[in-house]
């Protein structure tokens, strides 16, 4: 069990290398950064701007700074925010959290909704259902995330049930606990529904696969022969023998809520990771460029591990390779 | 009851055919219009009418204030209503025919026909805004149509860019194996695992910000087509691994065939129908990205039209309360990725009973 998780692990860690060092790449063969537009400023003087550049470290070779990064980024700090002169942390870590706070509970909420209707609509026999089923969904896949976000926002803005975008209303802060509470999950009906509906399709229609593959295997026929009722034969039979494929989904479909997540933020005006990673590009604050896509991929590797140990835990084949 | 179980495993039907056919055709004739937008749109997609900011879609009728039926269909002139600013007046007085082929703006056809000729229009003081227009009085339609050429054909030439290289690194990597084949498919798999979307972003984000249009197209495809190329590596290098062992490559490689002239020969060919059902799937996928950067500020800037710098428009409260007709550039990709959608559907339904 330790060896393979350590093995997984070591993987997620490589990923991690490997796309800091990707950036950092990127990051030196970009044209101009921070300072370029304060050169453009004749009351900023030629020394002041290289004293600048050595403050923030821009003047080293590109391998003593990524070094200087990891050495940050150990210490919880992952580098400098030229543009708020704090710890890039202190700006991704509460970001961090509001993400979270929308991925998590529309990632339970997809696949709590995916797997029973997924199992079901394997069940469904004929031409009809099929048509019904694959229709839905291919409309649903073609909608395009942005104009979801955007319809969730129209909604807001036409019935003035929920609230417009953001995370808390101004007078809800100083009412105690619960009064917050309510005001915070209030606000995000509207973009964990969009998120749903942005992440759901795509697991449903796995789901509906892998256990319509089962469904032909001939022990099933063997099983619905022995005359096994039809519910105990969906979830009690199939659904654990197609559970596999499905949990390697898991972790995909991380990355996916992650990227779709993204444009509900910016759409939504939801301070997460989105909006950040927008303001620090078109500030070119780019340690903040590199935190924001690093944190994603950290919540993408713990997303992937996660679905390792429930693969371990439901693979017995797994276990005994490891 | 109806049994759970298929009762012959295999035997399922799949007539897909019809709507194959059906999506090629429908592909075809958008990417057609698209590429004569010129031609097709009834204005040039930076005409503003500053007389007409948001004006609705502008009705077709047949029958007149009188009530008297015309087969031929008009559209009344507008002009903006005295108590409302945002509404406009239809002046039951005034009347235009739809006309074919008349003149307009002047536009270039793929940089090579110059005209001024339309497919239809209407007369001014008339105006034919079928989807209505924008704050700047532009007309929604025909900048769907340029817009198109940028959403459209950057996904395509995205999908092009990112099977090609694919192709090439997943066919040597198969053909070689080892350490070039681990070496690969090891940075394969890391543009397969990362966020793709934080990725193509950060990629985006090293680049200047202000650019020409063309050099946004050309870099928006490039990045999108770089982070892409990881799945196709793959499925190519599966094809090729497995194609090497058949008897007729191992025949070839008998009377001295090298490895290059069998990768060429031989085994490419083999990739082919794979490699096909690949852009079905990726050609949607890069359109949406398009949209997205473009939407987010990072693609192409105005006043060149894309599906997502048009949509970016809606993001504004007001615009988005009052005028429903922003919304249809979100709406324009929809029937594309259906079709893309059931062609990518039924490829692979080949390719697997192929197997």
């Amino acid at each position: 069990m330790i060896r393979y998780l350590a093995r997984r692990a070591g993987h997620g860690l490589l990923l991690l290398v490997g796309i800091s060092i990707l950036l950092f790449l990127l990051f030196q063969a970009a044209p101009g950064d921070f300072l370029s537009e304060a050169r453009m400023n004749s009351q900023i003087s030629a020394e002041t701007l290289a004293q600048l550049r050595a403050q923030y470290g821009l003047d080293q070779p590109l391998p003593v700074r990524y070094w200087q990064w990891i050495k940050s980024s150990a210490k919880g700090d992952f580098g400098y925010s030229f543009a708020y002169n704090t710890p890039a942390s202190t700006l991704l870590w509460p970001r961090a959290r509001n993400t979270l706070l929308l991925s998590i509970p529309a990632l339970l909420i997809s696949w709590l909704i995916a797997v029973p209707l997924g199992v079901l609509a394997a069940g469904w026999k004929g031409r009809w259902a099929d048509r019904l089923f694959s229709g839905g969904t291919s409309a649903l896949l073609a909608l395009p995330d942005v104009l979801i976000a955007l319809l969730a926002l129209l909604i807001a803005l036409k019935t003035g049930m929920f609230p417009v975008g953001g995370m808390t209303s101004i007078s809800a802060q100083d009412q105690g606990t619960l009064a917050w509470l309510r005001d915070l999950s209030w606000h995000m009906v509207l973009p964990v529904a969009a998120l749903v509906m942005g992440s759901l399709t795509i697991i449903l229609r796995h789901v509906r696969a892998s256990v319509r593959e089962v469904l032909e295997s001939s022990y099933m026929r063997a099983a619905e022969g022995h005359g096994l009722p039809r519910y105990k034969l969906l979830f009690g039979y199939a659904l654990p023998a197609a559970a596999n494929p499905l949990i390697s989904l898991f972790g995909l479909s991380v990355a996916m809520l992650l990227s779709v997540s993204l444009l509900i933020e910016v759409v939504m005006s939801w301070p997460g990771m989105g909006p950040l990673l927008l303001e620090a590009i078109l500030a070119r604050d780019l340690f903040v460029v590199i935190g924001a896509v690093m944190l994603p991929t950290v919540f993408l590797v713990v997303g992937n591990l996660l679905g390792d140990v429930l693969l371990y835990a439901c693979d017995p084949r797994i276990r005994r390779q490891a | 009851m109806k049994p759970l179980t298929p009762a012959f495993s295999g035997l399922r039907s799949t007539n897909s055919v019809p709507r194959f056919t059906w999506a090629v055709w429908f592909l075809l004739a958008i990417h057609a219009m698209v590429a004569l937008a010129g031609f097709v749109a009834p204005y040039s997609f930076e005409t503003q009418d500053r007389e007409h900011p948001y004006a609705r879609p502008t009705r077709l009728h047949f029958v007149d204030c009188s009530g008297k039926f015309h087969f031929h269909p008009f559209v009344y002139v507008t002009k903006a209503a005295e108590n409302d600013l945002n509404d406009y007046q239809q002046d039951c007085a005034q009347t235009a025919g739809i006309e074919f082929f008349p003149h307009g703006d002047s536009y270039t056809i793929l940089g090579m026909f110059s005209s001024t000729r339309h497919l239809f229009g209407v007369r001014a003081p008339a105006n034919l805004f079928l989807m209505g227009t924008d704050g700047f009085g532009r007309d929604q339609f025909s900048r769907l149509l340029y817009g198109g050429q940028v959403s459209l054909f950057a996904g395509f030439v995205a999908a092009a860019f990112s099977v090609i290289a694919g192709l090439l690194l997943g066919g040597i990597a198969g053909m070689y194996g080892g350490t070039v084949d681990d070496v690969a498919m090891r940075f394969a798999e890391f543009f397969i695992a990362v966020p793709w979307f934080y990725l193509l972003i950060a990629v985006r984000a090293f680049l200047p910000l202000q650019i020409s249009p063309i050099t946004a197209f050309l870099l928006v495809v490039a990045v999108i087509g770089l982070v892409g190329w990881g799945r196709p590596a793959r499925l190519v290098r599966g094809v090729i691994l497995s194609a090497r062992e058949r008897n007729f490559v191992l025949a070839a490689r008998g009377f001295g065939a090298s490895n290059a002239y069998l990768l060429r020969r031989h085994l490419m060919p083999l990739t082919f129908r794979v490699l096909l059902t690949q852009m079905a799937v990726l050609i949607p996928q890069f359109i949406l990205a398009e949209v997205i950067l473009s939407f987010l500020g990072l693609g192409i800037g105005e006043p060149f039209p894309s599906w997502g710098n048009m949509l970016a428009q809606a993001q504004q409260y007001h615009v988005l309360v009052s005028y429903w007709w922003m919304l249809l550039p979100g709406l324009a990709p929809v029937p594309v990725f259906l079709a893309y959608h059931s062609l990518a559907e039924t490829l692979q339904e080949r390719i697997k009973s192929n197997i």
